[in-house]
Order: C-alpha cells, then structure tokens, then sequence
C-alpha cells in the first residue's frame, strides 16, 4: 500500500513536467519531418516518420534558396560583434574597476542607465542616423549598431567581475615593468575568462537571433542574415513548406548545438542578462 | 600624474564613442523628431509641437487597440505561462536528479528566435495543412478545427499561447533558482511544529519567494509589452490589425514615412513601459519592508 502510494505521487509529480517536456520537442519533431517531405506530401502525410526522407531538400535550401549565403553573413556578424563587444566591453569594464579618471562613475551610470530605461522604437532615430552617416544597407552600419545592443550589460557584468577579483596578481605584473595594456590583455582578460564565456554566449545568441535592426538596416538579399532570410524566404515562396522548414533546420542547428554542449553557461548567461536587463 | 589619468580615458573610448553614437544621440533625436512631421527622406523637416502627440492620444484607436493587444497577450504571460512555470518549478524542485534533464528541454524554446518559433507554429496552426487540425479531425473534434491565424477570434490567444510556449522556460529556471536558496531548516522546522505540505507552501515557501515573483513579473511584463518579431512571423498584424502591438504600430509608421509620428509613439509607449516597472519596484520594496 505505501509502495502504491509512493509510485502514485512520482507519476502525479512526472505527468506535468513530461506533457510540457514534449510540447517543447515535438515542433521540433515537425519541422524536422515536414523539412525531409516533398511538395506533394507536405500536405497530405501526416505522419512523424515520412516513408522517404527527402534529404536532397537540405541542399536545395541551402543553394538555390539562399540559405548559404544568409547563413554565412550570420556567422560573419556573429563573430566580428562578439568579437567586438569583448574587446571593447573588457576595456571599459577593466577601466572602470581599477583605473582612476574624471567622471568615472558618472559614465558608468550613463551605461548602467542604458540598461534599464526600455526604449522600444530606438530603431526609428537610429534608421535616420544610419541613413546621415551612409551607413544603411551596409554591413559596417549592422555590426556597430549591434556591438551597442550588447554593450551596457557586457560592460556591467564584466565590471563586476573584475570587482571580485583579488589584485595581487595585477600588483605582480606592474612591480614587472608591465603597463595597463599590458596588465588588462595579460593579466585581466584572462582571468575574466567565466565573465568572458558568459558574455560571449549570451551575445552570440543575441545576434544569431536578432530580427529587428536586420530588418531595419538591411534591405540587399546579400547583406542579411538568416532570421532576415527567412522572412524573405517565407514571404516569396510562401506554400513551399518543405524548404522553408529546411532552411529554420539550418537555423537552428547550430544554436542547438552549442545550446546541448554549454547549456549549463547558456541557462547562467541568459538569465543573468534577463535578471539585470 | 593627471596625465595619465587623463590617458585612462583611452580604455574607454572606444565604448563610449559607439555608445554616444548609437544610442545617446538616437535616444535625444526621438525627443526632436517627435515634435516635427518629416517623411524621412526631406533635407528640411516642419515642426508641429505636440501635434503628433494630440494625434496619438485623441485620433488613433489602432494604436490603443494595438496597446490592449500587447495588454492581452501580458495577461496570459503573466497567468497561464508563469503558473505553469511555477508549478513545473516546483515538480523539479522536489526531484531534482531528473530534474536537470527537464531543465534542458525546458529552455530549448527560449534559445531560438522569435521568428523561427513563429514560423513553425504558424505551419502547426495552418488551417487547411496544419497537424493541429488534423489532430482535431482525428479525435472526432473536427467541429473545432479552425483556421487559427486568419480569424479575428482566435489569432491573438493563438499568438499568446505560443508566446507563453516560448517564455515559461525563462520564469521556470527563475523560479527555480528562487526555491532552491530557500534554506531547508525552515521546511525542517514548519514539519516539527506540524505543519502539513500545504501549510508549509503557504507559511513558507511563498513569503520566501514574494521577491522572485516580483521580479518574474516585471520581467514578463516588459518583455511580453515590447515582443513583436513571433507576431511579425505568424501574421504579420492580421486579420485586420486584429494581433498588431506597439512596436508593430511604430513600425508601420515608419514604412508610412511618419517619422515624427513614429518617434512620438516610441516616446509615449517607452515612457508607459518606465512607469509601470517603477510602479512595480516601489511595490515590491514595499513589500520588502512588510
């Protein structure tokens, strides 16, 4: 009777989590099935497993729907900001833990305010900027402006981080003869390498996801990069299911991946953006 | 040795020159446009003075409509995906070893795009192909089937329970996080003095957790207001303006060529947003002091 009851509250504790757990593989599952189905089937077999997995529908996504080339500028943004917002998110950060200069935490406040004053439609006057400065529908004008998304909370968290570091080691290097640079590049930078990770995951997120400033910014096929390309993509080829769930399997991917692999720094780093942002 | 602090600004400048550029001036030039009526493309733009501002709040019921949209779609963020989130945090809580495994499928939908989730389930709601309904026909139910998106009836709550769908595995690890910095030695202590599993969520578990709800709240209110691009995937806005939200609205205004108009609605729905997280901050140091 007691072994009854115990196995009855483990299924009445299980039955939630496992319906959720499954609704949030199984569109997944459908894209996945619907990627490897041909036009004709598409929409008439309904079923998870199709008799025939079309993988042939993976490469004509990727040449002749576009997708290599919108897959390629994603990975060219996401590395050139992430990059980018490290180098120069670390810099500040460093400056602003351990060196000394007028104006010092007036300025910080300025990034920390950044951080908290929501500003929805900052797209409309960063367009008009983009446009003065020539710098819509170019790459340059995308990645600067996406380098200053990830900033403030970048330069927040890594701030932090060098606070709680001890500065024994940093003392060495300057009884060295090594000089701030060389200090920040030798000794703090990889010391911050957990703030580092954190920083750069949640950032390669952000880009490899964003929407919005593509959308703004970007109008030559060319230039964009694949959350952009599938808009295109479902827009002008609106019924060709097939190939539009092929080319989000292409998408998806590669965040998947590293989702399956870093997870436990994915789940840290998103939420300590969300818990600040 | 001032010069060298003067030469500390060189770590930086480089932060604070993008940052000038791509987010100080924009964030003043708002003020400016918003007073001003420019199509965006005229070297010379007409100033109106609070002409966009009298608009927006006396003429425009769409973009109200598109507020109570957002407002919607907060609702259901707010109750059915956060009460959902805070039950599964407490399953996991209780069995934690099997736990970890929930937690990373829990946060798969969270890690993709708005426009990839939105794409998907707009094939899952399709109403001819979609599996949904197929699913429905099978069980019997075909009388329910329904082309989800494209009727004004149900394309928001469609919207909003895939939003929920995508949200409630960032409130669950949240949540989760928060129930597990409860110490056990007052779970011990509540079950000395006799208190059964109910009395010991009430007396203990959710006095604890009040500031973690507080912040899931304000979390799920400002990201659910200011979401667009799942709605953008799905529906564009339609039926008939029936899913628009603010940002879509702002958006609209600006393929229109109303840059002012557009900047006075960011101004507006940016200065809503600051108030009601303020509201909730005082509310919960409020609480705080209780």
């Amino acid at each position: 009777m007691e072994k009854i009851k115990r196995i009855l509250s483990e299924i009445s504790i299980h039955f939630l989590p496992i319906i959720v757990a499954v609704s949030c593989i199984f569109p997944l599952l459908w894209m996945l099935s619907s990627a490897l189905k041909t036009q004709q089937t598409v929409f008439k077999d309904m079923s998870l497993m199709p008799k025939v997995a079309h993988w042939e529908n993976f490469i004509i996504a990727w040449g002749k729907g576009g997708f290599s080339m919108y897959f390629l500028n994603s990975v060219l943004y996401t590395v050139l900001v992430v990059v980018g917002i490290v180098l120069i998110s670390s810099l500040a950060a460093f400056a602003f833990s351990r060196l000394d200069f007028p104006f010092k935490d007036f300025i910080f406040y300025v990034f920390l305010a950044a951080m908290m004053i929501p500003l929805p439609g900052s797209f409309v006057p960063l367009y008009v900027l983009l446009v003065k400065l020539g710098l819509a529908n170019t790459r340059v004008g995308y990645c600067f402006s996406m380098i200053n998304v990830g900033l403030s909370l970048s330069i927040y968290l890594l701030k932090t981080f060098f606070d709680k570091l001890p500065r024994d080691l940093e003392d060495a290097a300057r009884i060295d003869g090594c000089g701030r640079i060389g200090i920040w590049w030798h000794v703090a930078f990889p010391l911050a390498r957990p703030a580092i990770g954190v920083v750069t995951i949640y950032n390669t997120l952000n880009v490899w996801n964003e929407y919005i400033l593509a959308l703004i910014i970007l109008q030559s096929k060319n230039l964009m990069p694949l959350q952009r390309g599938l808009m295109v993509f479902q827009g002008a080829h609106i019924t060709e299911y097939p190939l539009l769930m092929a080319g989000i399997t292409i998408t998806i991917i590669p965040i998947l991946i590293v989702y399956l692999f870093l997870q436990k720094f994915i789940i840290k780093g998103l939420t300590a953006g969300a818990v600040v942002g | 040795m001032s010069s060298k602090r003067i030469s500390n600004y060189f770590f930086i400048l480089p932060a604070v020159l993008i940052f000038s550029t791509f987010y100080i001036y924009p964030f003043f030039k708002t003020f400016q446009l918003s007073l001003h009526s420019w199509d965006g493309i005229q070297p010379t733009m007409q100033f109106v003075g609070l002409a966009n501002f009298k608009d927006l709040f006396l003429d425009d019921k769409a973009w109200w409509s598109s507020m109570l949209n957002a407002g919607y779609i907060t609702l259901w963020a707010l109750t059915f995906q956060n009460i959902i989130a805070l039950i599964l945090a407490l399953a996991c809580d209780k069995a934690l070893r099997i736990g970890s495994i929930y937690r990373v499928i829990f946060f798969i939908p969270p890690v993709l795009s708005e426009i990839v989730v939105g794409l998907v389930w707009k094939w899952i709601y399709n109403g001819d192909y979609g599996i949904l309904n197929h699913w429905l026909v099978s069980l019997g139910l075909g009388s329910l089937a329904s082309d989800w998106l494209a009727q004004p009836s149900t394309a928001l709550t469609a919207i909003a329970i895939v939003h929920s769908w995508k949200g409630f595995g960032w409130a669950f690890i949240i949540l989760l996080a928060g129930l597990q910095t409860i110490p056990t030695q007052l779970y011990e202590a509540a079950y000395v003095d006799g208190a059964n599993a109910w009395r010991r969520f009430v007396n203990v578990t959710i006095p604890m957790m009040v500031p973690v709800f507080i912040m899931v709240m304000i979390l799920t209110i400002l990201g659910t207001m200011q979401g667009f691009a799942l709605i953008l995937a799905m529906t564009g806005g339609g039926p008939a303006g029936h899913t628009e939200v603010p940002v879509i609205r702002i958006l609209n205004s600006m393929k229109n060529s109303q840059f002012g108009y557009a900047c006075a609605q960011a101004l507006i729905f940016g200065m809503i947003l600051v108030t009601i997280s303020f509201i909730q901050i005082r509310v919960s140091k409020f609480l705080k002091q209780e």
